[in-house]
């Protein structure tokens, strides 16, 4: 079990702006009528956009009174789920696949380069209080490993260099592309496809 | 090798594009009124000819599952939920088929809630698949406009509704009651079973559950025959099957084959040999990290299907295959997957909760060569302990892996583990608690 804890300094007041009011409508009318707490997920997530990428536990109060649940049960929710922030993270918010897939493809570099650039221990801001960093548990992208999830996006098939020079990018706002940065297309296999190459050559 | 006519997933590189237009070339969406007019019990059994199992990982057959659906239309509905909750380390096919074959998915949904007889359909992703989700909502909006879903869903007279539900990096979600306690808005949390969800399952409502791979091969099946996906494979294992392949290949890839597929094949061919050379082989896990490793010498002959890897005491689960060579520490890496589940454990039983991490703890050790003789086969008892005395099947994924460490390189840890305990080294030290031991033996 993975523990959370919510950040020390939280703000007392949380709401909705009229944007995220749009999309949690929208997201409590993909239910049944009176099952509205299934749109808890969605909801904490609708908080966390419009919170700089986390989640006050006002927020968590504000949602429980949206959907006409008790509190703590929206909190369960909340601290269950790993990908609920409960702290401060950076705007760049850069997390690391460690599981084994990628860790014998070396993902501990890219965990180095992440040190080296960001900030020394995981789940602590850059200086510059734009960026953090944590390893997390499989992404899912394990035919593309060693790989990084940064915000929305996966950037693939890395290693330390390219990591340093794409952390280096993001600390200077630049934006990037995602996906593999060895330069092959999707999950086909480098230079070595056996299947569907008429298809390609079409 | 599978011929290309014969694979399902025609663009599981992107080679086509995934609007409607370059899909009805590829054959989707195209009679699918014609399919669904024969009737329930038609697809049912074609589905049932075809003997697909559930590409999830349990493998259980999709046409004996569809069957469970009640009969009659009762006051409850029926819902369908498609588990794209792909957590699973090792594992990436559904990524794929969301991302590029989103209307195989989104047709199969149709066909499978036409014969369940569901109106409402949720898909569960993973919270990390945030932009997979966002295609395939594009896809959705789609298919409604071009009214193939929605009111008189392809002018079939059955309405249905698609709606996704992301899931927030919980890798327990992709149990099926866990999933639903999640969608419900509860912490994901498995539910005893039975009752099964196909009787009691999303809001207390009858409820089919099946994984994103299942349901994106039915249209194929249906338009080709059963009897042509049968033909596929060998007797129960049919078909075809996305494997990927990861770990220390020179080529990872993920690609569709036949089942019974031999492992060598696949890593040689596909996957371009691994690195250092056959002989630089040390084990591979077959399935995902929830199956027990195979050791290079039974890697020779292995054939990938469901039987034939529980016959080695493995499993196919969904085809996740990991590569490991000899440059790796085998025992850190099961270390790993360990850490893994300590992590993910959902905290409900005990036995889960407390023994994923004292496995986690001892492997660590373990691979550091602190633990003592007597250790290796505590751990053994340990994974014993938890397997078989959980409400899902995570305490087996757990424990499994470290079994299957122990079954093949048990000689490995004795060999790195020699430490005696310090009582028996007879060694007087006066803080030691077990210091009465020490007067026994003097």
């Amino acid at each position: 079990m993975s523990l959370k804890r919510p950040a020390k300094d939280q703000p007392d007041n949380f709401e909705f702006n009229s944007s995220s009011l749009k999309a949690a409508e929208e997201m409590i009318s993909k239910y049944p009528e009176g099952k509205q707490q299934s749109a808890v997920m969605a909801l904490l997530y609708i908080a966390q956009r419009q919170n700089n990428n986390w989640i006050p536990l006002a927020a968590m109060k504000y949602i429980a009174k949206f959907l006409d649940m008790p509190y703590i049960k929206v909190y369960e929710v909340a601290t269950f789920y790993s990908m609920y922030n409960l702290s401060p993270v950076g705007k760049y918010f850069i997390q690391v696949c460690t599981t084994t897939p990628c860790m014998i493809r070396g993902a501990n570099k890219l965990v180095e380069a992440c040190k080296e650039k960001i900030s020394e221990n995981e789940s602590e801001l850059s200086i510059d209080k734009d960026c953090s960093w944590m390893e997390v548990e499989c992404l899912g992208a394990c035919v593309n490993a060693p790989m990084m999830q940064i915000n929305d996006d996966y950037f693939e098939d890395l290693d330390k260099e390219k990591t340093l020079k794409i952390l280096d990018q993001i600390l200077k706002g630049e934006t990037l592309t995602p996906g593999s940065y060895r330069g092959r297309i999707n999950n086909e296999p480098e230079n070595n496809r056996k299947t569907l190459v008429d298809i390609k050559n079409a | 090798m599978l011929k290309d006519q014969d694979r399902i997933f025609k663009n599981l590189y992107n080679d086509l594009g995934t609007d409607i237009t370059s899909v009805q070339k590829r054959g989707d969406w195209v009679n699918t009124k014609d399919l669904i007019v024969k009737g329930r019990e038609w697809i049912i059994n074609e589905i049932k000819d075809s003997q697909l199992r559930g590409r999830g990982g349990a493998g259980f057959p999709t046409g004996l599952k569809w069957s469970f659906a009640p009969k009659e239309l009762g006051s409850r509905p029926h819902y369908l939920v498609i588990n794209a909750d792909e957590s699973e380390p090792g594992t990436c096919k559904d990524r794929d088929i969301l991302r590029f074959e989103p209307h195989k998915l989104i047709e199969g949904c149709l066909i499978a809630s036409y014969a369940v007889q569901a109106h409402v359909c949720y898909i569960y992703i993973r919270g990390e698949y945030f932009i997979e989700g966002q295609k395939l909502q594009a896809a959705i909006d789609e298919a409604y406009e071009k009214k193939l879903i929605g009111k008189n869903a392809a002018a079939t007279g059955w309405d249905l509704d698609i709606y996704i539900h992301y899931g927030a990096g919980a890798y327990i979600c992709g149990e099926e009651t866990a999933l639903l306690e999640s969608i419900e808005g509860n912490k994901g949390q498995p539910r005893l079973k039975p009752p099964f969800p196909a009787l009691i399952g999303l809001y207390g409502c009858p409820t089919i559950i099946n994984n994103v791979e299942t349901i994106a091969v039915v249209s194929t099946i249906l338009r080709r025959g059963g009897k042509w996906f049968a033909s596929l494979g060998r007797e129960k294992n049919t078909g075809t099957k996305i494997f990927c392949i990861s770990g220390n290949v020179n080529n990872p890839c993920n690609v569709e084959e036949e089942m019974n597929i031999p492992l060598k094949e696949l890593i040689e061919v596909h996957a371009g040999g691994v690195v250092g050379g056959w002989e630089n082989l040390q084990a591979v896990i077959p399935g995902g990290s929830s199956m027990p490793l195979i050791p290079k010498e039974k890697c020779e002959s292995l054939t990938m299907d469901f039987d034939s890897l529980v016959a080695e005491k493995s499993g196919l689960g969904t085809a996740g295959v990991v590569v490991i060579n000899k440059d790796q520490d085998i025992i850190k890496c099961m270390a790993r997957i360990a850490r893994f589940y300590k992590h993910e454990s959902c905290g409900q039983c005990t036995p889960c909760r407390e023994g994923s991490g004292w496995m986690w703890r001892m492997l660590e050790r373990m691979a550091r060569g602190e633990a003592s003789k007597e250790e290796v086969d505590m751990l053994g008892d340990v994974t014993k302990q938890i397997e078989g005395h959980t409400i899902c099947a995570f305490g087996e994924g757990s424990s499994w892996p470290v079994q299957g460490l122990l079954r093949h390189f048990k000689d490995e840890i004795k060999k790195r583990n020699k430490f005696d305990p310090i009582v028996k080294e007879n060694k007087n030290i006066p803080y030691l608690v077990d210091q009465h031991l020490l007067d026994k033996n003097a």
